[in-house]
């Protein structure tokens, strides 16, 4: 039997944004202009799809709104195996997807800790059958985050770990940093660590300066950190092996990144939109929303962590989306957990620089879009034919007032509550489909 | 006949190391041991090259299948053999390894044959001692025997040495039959290839004269001679690699791997063999692994250095 020849289906999934101002973060275009989506692809952008629908197209006019690469978060943590009263996979993806984010990278610090195949294989599955945005897995580097022993590198990379961290952590011991390092380098491997050396940490829990004094907390000096970059800098010079320092918080931190990166080392760095948009002061009477890891620092550190990013020294900007439920949060400050959402708040705080005019729209993108995905090798964060169609549509001017009970985010400890934010995500696509419209109840 | 008639052009007074072996050293103990070898295979094997004499093992380091195999040369070649075992001995009691060996000398042996943990043990206490001195393995340092036994093995299966190429893998780093290795191949005119994982693999190992390679397949592309190393149980829960299963799917010698090598490769390895970790069990006892052989040229090589440090031994 001859099966029936195929012919091509009019495309019922086309669909056509017209009237947008596109944006594409890693080469700096910013054009008005249209882009066509077919098969869950960019298949067509530009000038002339500006105001002219292909038939049988889906139109949606973008009123001259932004239309740019969904953002990468290469740095969430949920609750999702272990604690899911926190956050899922599912919750994150709401919140994220409301946030303009399209990709999130699940840090491996949950209940069990994700240092073997089989909880990579997990979470892929979780997030495939539940969460609405992609869903990436940065593995383990050593087990049980224990800092001593190093995990199956090469077999969690094969099952699809894209690098490999020792989450909230920092490893203490340099020789199974050295190990880690040169074990990777074999298989292309990227190492991303937090950066606070444990023991000058020790019970500190907010910056050690004016603040902390007055407010009689334990502080953290900020070169416990910078001592930290500046060892496994070191140690990626001894190892050839690739490093990302997750979260950087103060010039003494990025110096090294930057004196490393002119020695042609491969090495990056990230920070927090926590520590571009807030500083110590923040914390105010005892706020434990504000009380992050590593802790915020000064107004002085913010300014050079903008500067940083503005010279493109700085090449990631993460969330460090952290939930934690109220019991952990309503606690004496010293004796408070450590996080804050950040989801839903990234692109709308990152706007700040934008509105502040310290940074352009397309540097301030490109560090949550084409850096993490050239960084950890995605195909998305790019306005290119052929790219996969995770966009949103952003109006840059749109007021609104963050209010943490019409947050996504299982948890609600936002640092931003209460805030005043400018720029609101209008329609969120993954794959070419809408998971996200602003206004619009959730499927 | 007591003494074997040939070229021998070994004149040394130890074997300590394989560094600065000449071709030609290598070459006479190889004729040696041949000769030794098909002595070996009869029904009477025993010669008196070495009646009267005394030879000590000392053993600082558990060993089977090495001091088993210098106690069958020495007694074959009818020296008197006394094993030290060293668990017993005054080295347990506190005694120092100087002290061990100005008293063992003290009891006029002619020759030690010592294995030590130590890298540069045996050459310590070589320097202290009158008898004639064979390094049976010092630390991460030299095992010269092993490397004249593979020579040997090689150059039998193969018929020469020289043009070969060969991949040694796995734990290089701890590897004193490596190293030992990369001498006497190169040397003999071989191209030396070691794999492993970068964790296992010593800093600056390309100027030993051998490739480095980290990608096991692309390392055993179009290779002659296999030769794998053990590694230890200790090195395999997360300190060098993470797992025996890791370890095992990318630096194993399975049939995939194998099949990148020429199809007539020999497969070796040094003994004791860890099943399933650095090599598949039926690799082990495949038609062209040669493992066997190596223990087998084992005794044969060490009668042959016996038999050439015996010529130097003073009648007096």
């Amino acid at each position: 039997m001859r099966k029936p020849i195929s012919t091509a289906m009019p495309s019922t999934d086309t669909t056509v944004f017209i009237n947008a101002r596109l944006v594409d973060p890693g080469s700096g275009f910013d054009q008005p202009g249209g882009l066509l989506v077919k098969d869950n692809v960019i298949a067509d952008l530009g000038e002339h799809l500006r105001r002219n629908a292909p038939a049988g197209a889906t139109v949606v006019d973008c009123r001259n709104n932004v239309l740019c690469p969904g953002l990468i978060d290469a740095r969430v943590f949920t609750g999702e195996p272990g604690q899911e009263h926190r956050e899922t996979l599912k919750t994150a993806s709401h919140a994220a997807a409301a946030g303009g984010v399209t990709t999130i990278v699940v840090m491996p610090d949950t209940t069990p800790v994700i240092d073997q195949v089989a909880l990579v294989d997990f979470i892929q599955r979780r997030a495939r059958d539940n969460a609405i945005v992609n869903v990436h897995v940065m593995a383990a580097m050593t087990r049980d985050l224990k800092g001593e022993d190093m995990t199956e590198i090469g077999l969690l990379k094969r099952a699809g770990a894209i690098a490999f961290t020792n989450g909230k952590s920092s490893v203490a011991n340099s020789r199974t940093m050295r190990q880690v390092l040169n074990y990777a380098k074999d298989f292309g491997a990227l190492i991303v660590h937090h950066t606070e050396d444990p023991w000058l940490t020790g019970t500190g829990v907010m910056n050690s300066g004016e603040v902390s004094t007055r407010l009689g907390l334990p502080g953290v000096h900020k070169l416990a950190e910078a001592m930290m970059v500046e060892r496994d800098v070191r140690l990626v010079e001894m190892t050839g092996g690739s490093y990302h320092a997750a979260s950087i918080t103060c010039a003494e931190s990025l110096a090294v990144i930057s004196a490393a990166k002119a020695k042609g080392l491969p090495v990056s760095c990230g920070v927090s939109i926590n520590h571009l948009t807030l500083n110590e002061n923040d914390i105010g009477p005892y706020r434990t929303f504000l009380k992050v890891r590593p802790p915020l620092r000064t107004e002085a550190d913010r300014e050079a962590m903008v500067a940083g990013l503005v010279a493109g020294e700085i090449d990631l900007i993460v969330s460090s989306h952290d939930p934690q439920d109220v019991d952990v949060k309503r606690q004496p400050f010293a004796e408070a957990g450590d996080g804050a959402i950040g989801l839903e708040t990234l692109l709308a705080a990152a706007l700040r620089l934008y509105h502040g005019e310290h940074i352009g729209l397309a540097p301030l993108l490109r560090a949550m879009t084409a850096n993490p995905a050239k960084l950890l090798g995605l195909p998305g964060g790019r306005l290119e034919k052929g790219a996969p169609a995770d966009l949103i549509v952003v109006d840059l001017g749109q007021p609104w007032v963050v209010d943490k009970a019409q947050l996504r985010s299982r948890s609600k400890n936002s640092p931003f509550d209460e805030s005043k934010m400018q720029g609101r995500v209008l329609r969120t696509l993954v794959a070419g489909e809408t998971v996200y419209e602003y206004g619009q109840v959730q499927r | 006949m007591t003494i074997i008639d040939t070229p021998a052009t070994f004149a040394r007074r130890h074997l300590l190391t394989c560094e600065g072996l000449k071709a030609g050293e290598i070459t006479a103990l190889l004729d040696l041991a041949d000769k030794a070898a098909d002595q070996n295979r009869q029904v009477h094997k025993k010669r008196d090259v070495l009646v009267g004499r005394t030879l000590i093992n000392l053993f600082f380091e558990a060993s089977t299948r090495t001091q088993s195999s210098f106690e069958l040369a020495g007694k074959r070649l009818g020296a008197d053999v006394m094993n030290m075992n060293v668990a017993t001995s005054s080295v347990s009691k506190g005694e120092t390894l100087i002290d061990t060996a100005v008293t063992l000398n003290a009891m006029r042996p002619d020759i030690l044959v010592v294995r030590h943990h130590a890298a540069g043990a045996v050459e310590l206490l070589a320097q202290k001692v009158d008898c004639h001195v064979i390094n049976a393995g010092d630390g991460a340092h030299q095992h010269p025997t092993q490397a004249l036994l593979d020579a040997l093995t090689i150059r039998r299966a193969k018929g020469r040495i020289a043009g070969l190429t060969v991949a040694i893998c796995g734990d290089v780093l701890h590897s004193r039959v490596a190293r030992s290795n990369i001498n006497v191949l190169n040397t003999m005119g071989a191209r030396v290839r070691i794999i492993g994982p970068s964790t296992l693999l010593p800093s600056n190992a390309d100027r030993l004269g051998a490739e480095v390679f980290t990608d096991m397949s692309k390392g055993l592309e179009d290779c002659d001679i296999v030769m794998m190393l053990r590694l230890q149980r200790e090195r395999m829960s997360g300190s060098f690699v993470p797992s025996t299963r890791e370890y095992y799917h990318f630096f194993g010698l399975d049939h995939e791997k194998l099949a990148r090598a020429k199809p007539d490769a020999l497969i070796m390895h040094p003994g004791p063999m860890n099943r399933g970790v650095e090599i598949a069990s039926t690799i082990a006892d495949h038609a062209r692994s040669v493992i066997r052989d190596q223990v087998e040229m084992g005794v044969a090589v060490r009668m042959a250095v016996l038999e050439a440090l015996a010529r130097q031994l003073r009648n007096d």
